[in-house]
């Protein structure tokens, strides 16, 4: 029966033996290392039978709270993919001179630079700013859950179902080589007939399905289930840039959806968008990709923004200075990042005035961003600041946007662009504003929420380890990038001839050493405050002496977040709650409505990962298989009639009997 | 922090001095006019950077918790005088940095013919531009020079001091000419063709590359540009003529294929049309030319008997397959000859003899309106047209 070829064919598609890369060592060794921690993590999972209580508590969970913990899991875990592609970059650049091919081929250079682009922003930054939200801001306005709970599980499934394919593309088959854009014709069926292009396409097809969604969950829950008295000009900060963050979402991610969907056609149904021939324009790819990419941009920044608001504000125990301005300045933001897409590519040959208009526009962007900076700025002035590890990122970010800031601002002028563009200056630069801008926003989030997700702090000694190794490793690993550049070295190189480039590769190289201690440090920061976690302890539910509505429930929030939903006066809610003798209410409590749990979302988002790679592999039958099962499935979600229950009076009084008395304890010691 | 910072800055500043920072001391005069933007642009925005920074490090100093002697005003968040300065101070940096921005990029649009030679020095008349054809290949790069008759790969000369005019394209995928020496990058795409001016000032041998990633070969992709006194580069062309090669169509095909770090090759001779066929993706016999079809299209199109004008793709550069649920690969086929294709117009800025520098009250304004709008489409932002 198996030698028949038409049926293997019919089975596995373009699937075969030789689609494992048993041919490259470095691939091989990774494989038997994941397989093994795979296998030993499962094995734990069974031995301690904690399957049954994952998926109960946690992969069916429709709560805001657990799924935004998932995310942040997500993206660490991507986080160590996406380094190690970029360790794996900085070796092969910093060896591969005087003759040296180095130690990696253009066949695995090529994926490997593209795979580090596309994990790390999608599948890390995006992850955990998505998770910070979906965390903090049901909290932040007083709400017990999202708008549409199921929705927000099944977005969080789909996200790890795109991640699942860009990893399976490690083992079987390969990834794309195509830069993290894809830009054809490049990545048309002539120039890449594999299936690097195809799992690029389908993992970001299954992601974005994701994204879009939470970003449309996210958008209704800030405008619907606002607090009483919490008016548009009294949510917090990081919930302003949260609703913009998920407006732009929802505007930007269907124009990456239609453009991998034409650029799809275009390498199955031999449609001609973005060919060569028969009218095809890649030009056009080009442009529609990037008006999806630069609002990216500013989805990843403005909810970092946002969170070095809140943290500005709480460690310098002081008012947001310009609160106004400063929601203004986010809302200017949101709007702009539309009208400036054009300045990744003024080298395509655009004429001198379509060129001059998106470098002004793109110029005119920095002074809300500076109008912003100011306000941290004067928020500082005359406080008493704290240094805890939030604010040491606050700082870190202060003194190091700036200077990408500046660096963007001078790729924004054409004619300097045309000597930068493409170079490792341009590399320089967005890694010092995703680095220094969107990473250091979100670890400073991670420390300052971690003790309302957990109820204990992070270890401080460790976490400030963590802070200096990757602020050096930062400006090692970077700032010879800019040298490069200036040099007039170009990016994606694998290999060189000038011998005198190779001292800045290797400084480089140091600096993303450095980096890895950094990521090391974290890690063991996690380990660490766990093991001390009883030292570590918060009762309180607000260690930092905090200002915003989070902070006025128990760390961790109890499923329902509040018992009572709180009336909100002023926008540091929290704080004139503080301030005004507020007391907590200790009798009356009623029976609370609450969304059920559901394991549909896995399913659908289980379906859709395997569509996909019928897709990817030309298995027709598993396509249409589960493209059926898919339907099935969400039709027949729409039959459960399970969707919710109510948490009796009874649990509630002993949930918050339970802190009080913790709450009393922690007064007299 | 700030020491830290200082220290990273350290090495940037020790090697100003050691290394070649093409980028800050280039050869070619559009080169050193995009220098002077960078320099310009930079000291303008440190004029608010730096205080910036300053500010942090002082606030973050002087306000720390431990510091009790600091003003304390937990409640104050808002001064209208402070806000009226933070939003200004950025926007008249911008507004500066605009009104350059827009002046440099009409003065330095690469399609915008010379001006000058040097800042003090105008355009002779009597020296005509030199032509050349380059062409991005998979991955090597291939000029012609159709003045001459010569076609090299991988080694551009040009004599000093003579504005060069680049037409730019590409066989396969997008690729970015850049010469840093020389003048800014441009895009070169197959099917379209990008220009580009500019000029050298000195003698000398210099790197020219692929700046945008093309595939495998990319990072062999590179090729030198030699700038020669002028009469170097007539001896380098009269050597060219003897020892090379010819051109032909066919000698193109193979040469289009995709290899890597390719050796510096010269041709003694051009097929005269090769670089139209190239640009409009027909050097393949029986091919229909782009311009070909695009005259066809203007006259409303074959209508629905075009379907039936295709020969099955038998030529590729690649093994290319089709697409699983698309029809067999075809090709239009060609009806008219290649010789009876005629030059457009071409969309050239051309400047005025202009010898002011870039900053100042001196400037000259640009011309604020294309010259031709109709050839400018707004929302792609597109200029490159193939050629019928």
């Amino acid at each position: 029966m198996f030698d028949n070829p038409a049926l293997i064919k019919a089975i596995f598609g373009r699937l075969t033996i030789e689609s494992l890369p048993l041919h490259e060592p470095i691939v091989v060794g990774t494989f038997a290392v994941v397989a093994l921690g795979g296998v030993a993590l499962l094995g734990a999972v069974t031995y301690f039978r904690l399957w049954s209580y994952l998926w109960r508590e946690w992969f069916t969970t429709v709560d805001h709270k657990r799924i935004g913990i998932m995310y942040m899991i997500l993206g660490i875990v991507m986080l160590l993919r996406g380094f190690a592609d970029a360790v794996m970059m900085r070796l092969q650049q910093a060896i591969a001179f005087n003759g040296s091919e180095g130690y990696l081929n253009a066949h695995h250079y090529d994926q490997i630079f593209t795979a580090h682009g596309v994990i790390m922003i999608f599948f890390v930054a995006m992850p955990l700013v998505t998770g910070l939200m979906n965390y903090v801001v049901p909290l932040q306005i007083g709400a017990r859950d999202v708008s549409f709970p199921f929705l927000n599980n099944f977005s969080f499934w789909m996200t790890v179902g795109g991640a699942v394919l860009v990893m399976m593309s490690l083992f079987i088959g390969e990834f794309a080589r195509t830069g993290w854009l894809a830009y054809p014709p490049l990545s048309n069926l002539g120039y890449s007939p594999d299936v690097g292009v195809d799992y690029y396409i389908w993992a970001l097809q299954v992601a974005g399905v994701g994204t879009t969604l939470s970003g449309i969950n996210l958008i209704c829950t800030i405008v619907k289930l606002r607090a009483p008295g919490m008016t548009m000009m009294k949510m917090p900060v990081f919930t302003w840039t949260s609703l913009c963050t998920n407006i732009l979402i929802v505007a930007s991610f269907p124009v990456l959806t239609v453009v991998l969907a034409l650029l799809a056609l275009d390498r199955y149904v031999g449609t001609n968008f973005f060919t060569n021939d028969f009218g095809g324009n890649p030009m056009m790819y080009v442009n529609l990709i990037w008006i999806w990419g630069h609002p990216e941009v500013y989805i990843l920044v403005l909810p970092a923004f946002g969170i070095f608001s809140e943290v500005t504000s709480t460690f310098s125990g002081k008012r947001l200075f310009g609160y106004t301005s400063m929601v203004y300045a986010t809302v200017v933001i949101t709007i702009l990042s539309y009208l400036v897409w054009l300045h990744h590519f003024f080298t395509m040959g655009s004429g001198a005035s379509v060129n001059s208009f998106f470098g002004i526009t793109t110029m005119i962007i920095s002074i809300p961003t500076g109008a912003k900076m100011f306000n941290w700025l004067f928020t500082m002035y005359r406080g008493r600041i704290r240094y805890e590890l939030p604010m040491m990122w606050t700082i870190a970010f202060m003194l190091t946007f700036v200077i990408g800031g500046m660096t963007g601002v001078l790729l924004a002028v054409p004619p300097a662009d045309f000597v930068l563009h493409n170079s490792l200056f341009l590399v320089a630069h967005f890694h010092n504003v995703i680095i220094g801008g969107v990473l250091f926003g979100l670890f400073a989030g991670i420390g300052y929420w971690f003790p309302k997700a957990f109820g204990f702090r992070l270890d401080p000694f460790w976490g400030k380890l963590s802070f200096w190794f990757w602020v050096s490793g930062f400006y090692l690993a970077f700032m010879p990038l800019y040298v490069l550049g200036l040099m007039g070295v170009t990016r994606r190189l694998r290999v060189f001839d000038d011998p005198s480039l190779q001292i800045w590769f290797v400084i480089a190289g140091i600096g993303a050493f450095l980096i890895l201690l950094g990521i090391m440090s974290m890690l063991v920061q996690f380990a660490v405050s766990i093991l001390r976690r009883e030292e570590l302890r918060d009762v309180t539910g607000d260690p930092w002496n905090a200002r915003t509505l989070e902070w006025a429930t128990s760390s961790p929030p109890p499923d329902y977040n509040f018992a009572f939903t709180p009336v909100v006066y002023d926008n540091d809610a929290w704080w004139d709650m503080k301030r005004r003798g507020y007391s907590r209410p200790l009798t009356g409590f009623k029976p609370i409505h609450m969304p059920s749990n559901t394991g549909t979302g896995v399913i659908l988002a289980g379906l859709s990962t395997a569509m996909a790679f019928g897709l990817i592999w030309y298995i027709w039958w598993l396509a249409a298989l589960s493209f059926v099962a898919l339907l099935a499935v969400a039709i027949g979600h729409t039959f459960n009639y399970h969707r919710d229950y109510d948490i009796p009076a009874d649990d509630v009084v002993r949930v918050e009997d339970a802190r009080t008395r913790l709450l009393a304890a922690g007064a007299r010691s | 922090m700030r020491a830290l910072k200082l220290l990273a800055l350290l090495p940037l500043a020790a090697a100003l001095g050691g290394c070649d920072y093409v980028v800050l001391a280039p050869a070619g005069d559009i080169a050193a006019q995009q220098r002077d933007l960078v320099v310009i642009s930079t000291v303008l925005m440190l004029l608010i950077v730096v205080p910036v920074m300053a500010l942090t490090a002082l606030f973050a100093w002087r306000y720390r918790q431990s510091n009790t002697s600091a003003t304390y005003q937990p409640d104050w968040d808002h001064s209208t005088q402070l806000e009226l300065v933070i939003w200004s101070a950025p926007l008249l940096i911008i507004i500066c940095l605009g009104a350059l921005t827009w002046m440099g990029t009409h003065l330095l649009d690469p399609y915008r013919s010379l001006g000058r030679i040097a800042t003090d020095r105008p355009i002779e008349p009597s020296v005509a531009p030199l032509n050349v054809e380059v062409v991005a290949l998979d991955w090597k790069w291939l000029f012609i020079y159709p003045d001459y008759g010569v076609a090299t790969v991988n080694e551009f000369a040009a004599p000093v001091d003579r504005p060069i005019r680049f037409r730019i394209t590409a066989s396969s995928v997008m690729n970015s000419f850049y010469i840093p020496a020389l003048a800014g990058q441009i895009y070169a795409m197959p099917g379209m063709e990008t220009k580009l001016h500019a000029v050298a000032n000195k003698v000398g041998t210099f790197k020219g590359f692929s700046a945008n990633y093309s595939g495998a070969g990319f990072s062999g992709m590179h090729f030198a540009f030699k700038s020669l006194s002028p009469s170097d580069f007539d001896g380098w062309i009269a050597a060219n003529k003897v020892e090379g090669h010819m051109l032909g169509r066919s000698d193109y095909l193979q040469l289009e294929r995709p290899s890597s770090n390719e050796p510096v090759r010269h041709y003694a001779s051009v097929d005269r049309d090769l670089y139209k066929a190239i640009v409009n993706m027909c050097v393949e016999p029986g091919k229909m030319c782009m311009s070909e079809m695009m005259a066809i299209d203007a006259k409303g199109g074959l209508g629905r008997e075009g379907l039936n004008n295709t020969l099955p793709l038998t030529y590729d550069k690649y093994a290319r397959r089709g697409a699983p649920f698309g029809p067999e690969p075809t090709v239009l086929a060609g009806i008219c000859s290649i010789d009876e294709l005629k030059d457009q117009p071409s969309h050239e800025v051309t400047a005025p003899a202009d010898m002011t520098p870039l900053r100042g009250v001196g400037l000259k304004r640009p011309p604020f309106s294309p010259a031709n709008p109709s050839s400018t489409s707004f929302l792609l932002g597109l200029r490159p047209k193939s050629e019928s």
